[in-house]
């Protein structure tokens, strides 16, 4: 269930992008002043192990599948939440560059799903307190269990939400959460039991492991813990409801900034910088002039369209008036599009021909 | 397990493509950190029925991997094994949203198959832009960038140990698995038990490489610090390199240019 | 040069699972000797050797190097001077690249870019590793790694050169080379090692562990001539002190 940048607007991946930094940074910190420097090495050797450890797979009873080990909360089991959360983060890192998994943008998401909410969320709240310092085979099972479950819903509700609110899915809310919760209580579980055998088996070989992350520092005495939190939270929910607001009704956001700016200010001077501005805004907007758009719509913005003469929303206008227009310019758009991509691929292939050519020459 | 196993291989692979020597590799990896940042959020600025105008965005990946030398279709085969994820979700966009955006004669194309369409083109473009920076870049080269970027160094370093012993650990647990199915005469599952003792063992062994690994950096006298041993300079073809691609990403995000060519012809033709 | 004494005395290491890996070792080794330390699997060679560089602590006992006991005072001192190649490669080579690792410890100790630059190039040389310089150490194969990973520690210009099983997994040539270049080292050395004929052609003295007990510490031809104590201690003549497995003719006493 990782984010991919496909799905998502640069507002929402921009915020995310904002929040796993934030955490990134406190994390680090924490690590570099109250853990020995021992931690280093082991952070990034388990996040390795991660991989290793999905190599081997086991196969369910009755279903047939196989499942394999999670990364988040076992690392937080063993690193405890700062080091994990940074250890889980190379890990996406790494899935982002090499395995197709998402992309640079969804990176900022898909740390805070699968890092933020096991670390700082299941492990503390739920984990620590199922075991509650007398950690038995059975606490450290059900303890796992449920906390992986919990971490995972959230995670995939944290999916659900940065999809909705990037408005390029048109799944609609409810269906989607309909859809991802239930799957993931069964990915959770699988992990939950995944995690907890091999933490069980870790705790009867070598207690004084499990030690230490359970001895790291009590979640909530820290005040700048509290903040950055609150912090995260602030921006989740700014970002999730504007984008949100943005996707579902984007004249009622038009209508929102006229209240809150003063028309003037978006639609003032037709000229000079403002203009530009209003352009570049325009077109950086979470939701940017659209190409195909409806009649009425498109007369809407007719103003701004007059502020910016560009070919394109010349040709929106155009559309509204004739029908037959519109056809010409779907038409254009269609021919347009496969020449452009036909092009692109040529200019790619002589570069490689002249590459080659200059390569060989140097090589003379 | 076949999958990562591929994939760890395809990881070294990729590694080897970043020891090419182009132009491209050896711009200093800040500068396309940036441009592969700047491009990504300029793909994905469209709105979801935005098409055609991402069409041009593909002369981005197509120039670098042409001037870079890197192999078409070894990149091609990766993005095609895009996230199972985005299609899964992408693929509900024409149920839900059935409303007739195009008409091209007597077909009738939904938005929905729009948005679907441009959703694959946006995940390739920014996979694919991910794929190309580490194949010009190295990921050991993309990590120390993002540090002089102001990554925190803690964070930095880990990234380093963890890409470094992928590939020992990925052989050890291969290993281990291999050694189990040779004893397991053909049955294909691994019951719970055994698994958490596999996977266990793996661990254990992997926290002791941990000890030994900070004992190996303590007798060779570190303190903590990471001293970086490298100077790369950001001269003027870096600055060249960003000024260009990101002028021509602005450009195409403002003029659709698909659009502009395509009613030209037209236009000609009528 | 009195400082390059290693004196170990009573060390006992007791591991954390309660296996008793040494009981009761001591040996003092002085200046520009050559030690090899040998041993079945399990003898306590590695354990003992990671004693000398504070790699592990000591459950009691205690170790002196150059007279300085160690302790968490002197231990970065002591770890300048007594470098340590370890038995698995993989463990010492954890930067990005072969130049980057080689630099790791010059960097640490202060020292300016160029030097760094210059000793690293001086060293990989010294290794036969020059060609590997820009490699990603998972790119090596597994002599090339120990090549490596003793040049990290040459780098450091050590005054006691500790070497766990350095001869383990490369190929006839790379080994000469390194019996080569342990020749050339000036100072003290310390070899663990099964390559038996390896410790009789570099060490002028042997130490054999048993059971975490040393059973015997002499010249090598006293202890790989005395058979009994070699069968005791699940060890072995080197080939080269044995008869010809071929014609069975007897080796000529040197
Ligand atoms: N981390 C550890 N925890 C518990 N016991 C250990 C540990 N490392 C080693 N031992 C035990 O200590 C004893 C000595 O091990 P050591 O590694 O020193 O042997 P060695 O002489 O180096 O053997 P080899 O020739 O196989 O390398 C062995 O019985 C081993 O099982
Ligand atoms: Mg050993």
């Amino acid at each position: 269930m990782h984010m991919a940048d496909a799905l998502l607007s640069p507002a929402v991946g921009g915020i995310m992008w904002v929040a796993s930094a934030g955490t990134i940074a406190y994390c680090s910190s924490k690590v570099r002043k109250e853990m020995d420097n021992s931690k280093i090495p082991l952070m990034g050797v388990l996040g390795a192990f991660i991989f290793a450890a999905q190599m081997i797979n086991f196969s369910i009873p009755v279903t047939g599948s196989s499942g394999h080990l999670g990364g988040g909360l076992i690392l937080t089991i063993l690193l405890g939440p700062h080091a994990a959360f940074l250890s889980i983060a190379s890990v996406l890192v790494v899935q982002a560059l090499f395995f197709a998994d998402g992309g640079l943008l969804a990176l900022g998401c898909n740390i805070f799903n699968l890092g933020f909410f096991p670390a700082f969320i299941a492990f503390p709240l739920i984990y620590k307190k199922i075991i509650c310092n007398q950690a038995t085979p059975t606490r450290i099972s059900t303890a796992s269990i449920i906390a992986a479950i919990f971490g995972l819903q959230l995670g995939a509700f944290g999916v659900v939400l940065e999809t909705v609110s990037s408005g390029v899915s048109s799944l609609p809310f409810s269906t989607f959460v309909a859809m991802m919760q239930p799957i993931h209580l069964a990915i959770g579980m699988v992990e939950g039991v995944v995690t907890a055998s091999v933490v069980t088996f870790v705790y009867k070989a070598r207690p004084e492991i499990m030690q230490s992350a359970m001895e790291s520092r009590q979640i909530g005495n820290h005040p700048i813990k509290n903040v950055v939190i609150a912090f995260l939270v602030a921006a989740l929910i700014t970002g999730g409801f504007v984008s949100w607001f943005a996707s579902k009704d984007p004249d009622g956001l038009e209508w929102a900034i006229t209240k809150v700016t003063g028309q003037e200010e978006l639609y003032g001077q037709g000229h000079g910088l403002h203009a530009t501005l209003t352009a570049l805004q325009k077109r950086i907007a979470f939701l940017p002039d659209y190409s195909f758009r409806k009649k009425d719509e498109a007369r809407m913005e007719a103003p701004v369209a007059e502020t910016v003469h560009t070919i394109q929303t010349a040709q929106t206008e155009q559309n509204t008036k004739s029908h037959d227009k519109k056809l010409g310019t779907s038409v254009a758009g269609v021919v347009g599009g496969l020449m452009t991509l036909g092009l692109t691929f040529l200019i790619g292939l002589i570069l490689k021909r002249v590459n080659k050519t200059t390569a060989a020459k140097d090589a003379i | 397990m076949a999958s990562i196993h591929n994939a760890v291989l395809d990881l070294k692979k990729l590694d080897l493509l970043a020891n090419g020597n182009s132009t491209i590799h050896r711009l200093d990896a800040r500068a396309k950190v940036l441009v592969t940042l700047v491009f990504t959020l300029c793909v994905v600025s469209y709105n979801r029925y935005e098409l055609t105008a991402l069409f041009p965005f593909f002369i981005f990946p197509i120039v670098i991997i042409s001037l870079a030398g890197l192999p078409p279709l070894f990149i091609l085969k990766k993005i095609a094994l895009l996230c199972p994820f985005v299609l899964a979700v992408g693929i509900f966009n024409p149920v839900f949203d059935r409303t007739i955006l195009l008409q091209l004669g007597p077909l009738g194309i939904s938005g929905g198959w729009i948005s679907f369409a441009s959703i694959l083109a946006r995940s390739a473009l920014t996979v694919g832009a991910a794929f190309i920076l580490v194949g010009v870049t190295g990921f050991t080269a993309v990590c120390q960038a993002l540090e002089r970027l102001g990554m925190p160094q803690v964070f930095a370093v880990q990234l380093l140990f963890l890409y470094r012993y992928i590939f020992v650990l990925t052989e050890e647990s291969g290993r281990a698995s291999r050694a189990r199915e040779l004893r397991s005469c053909g049955k294909k599952g691994l019951e719970m038990s055994s698994f958490a003792s596999m996977t266990g063992h793996l661990l254990l062994r992997t926290w002791q490489r941990a000890e030994r690994i900070h004992m190996a950096m303590l007798a060779r006298g570190f303190t903590g610090e990471f001293h970086a041993s490298r100077t790369s300079c950001f001269g003027a073809p870096e600055i060249r390199f960003i000024l260009i691609w990101t002028a021509l990403f602005i450009f195409l995000r403002f003029q659709n240019v698909s659009l502009l060519l395509g009613s030209c012809i037209t236009r000609l033709i009528q | 040069m009195s400082h390059h004494i290693v004196e170990v005395r009573n060390l006992r290491h007791v591991y954390s699972d309660g296996t008793v890996a040494i009981k009761d070792v001591s040996f003092i080794i002085t200046h520009g000797e050559s030690v090899g330390i040998i041993g079945a699997n399990g003898a306590g060679k590695s354990t003992l050797l990671q004693h000398l560089n504070g790699s592990l602590e000591p459950t009691g006992g205690s170790i002196h190097i150059g007279h300085t006991p160690l302790s968490k005072g002197t231990l970065p001192d002591i770890r300048r001077t007594v470098g340590m190649v370890f038995q698995d490669p993989d463990d010492q080579l954890f930067m990005p690249t072969v130049f980057d690792d080689v630099a790791f410890g010059p960097l640490n100790l202060g020292f300016t870019p160029s030097d760094v630059e210059q000793r690293v190039t001086e060293v990989l040389e010294l290794v036969g590793a020059g060609h590997l310089r820009d490699k990603p150490p998972y790119h090596l194969s597994g002599g090339e790694k120990r090549r490596v990973a003793i040049a990290t520690v040459l780098s450091m210009s050590p005054d006691i050169l500790v070497m766990d099983e350095p001869t383990n997994g490369i190929d006839p040539f790379a080994r000469r080379q390194l019996i080569k270049l342990m020749k050339d080292f000036k100072h003290t050395r310390i070899v663990t090692s099964h390559d038996l004929d390896m410790v009789l052609e570099l060490c002028g003295r042997v130490i054999v562990l048993h059971e975490g007990e040393v059973w015997a510490d002499g010249t090598p031809l006293e202890i790989f001539g005395n058979s009994e104590l070699l069968a005791q201690c699940r060890l072995e003549k080197p080939l080269s002190m044995q008869d010809c497995p071929i014609c069975g003719a007897k080796r000529i006493p040197a």
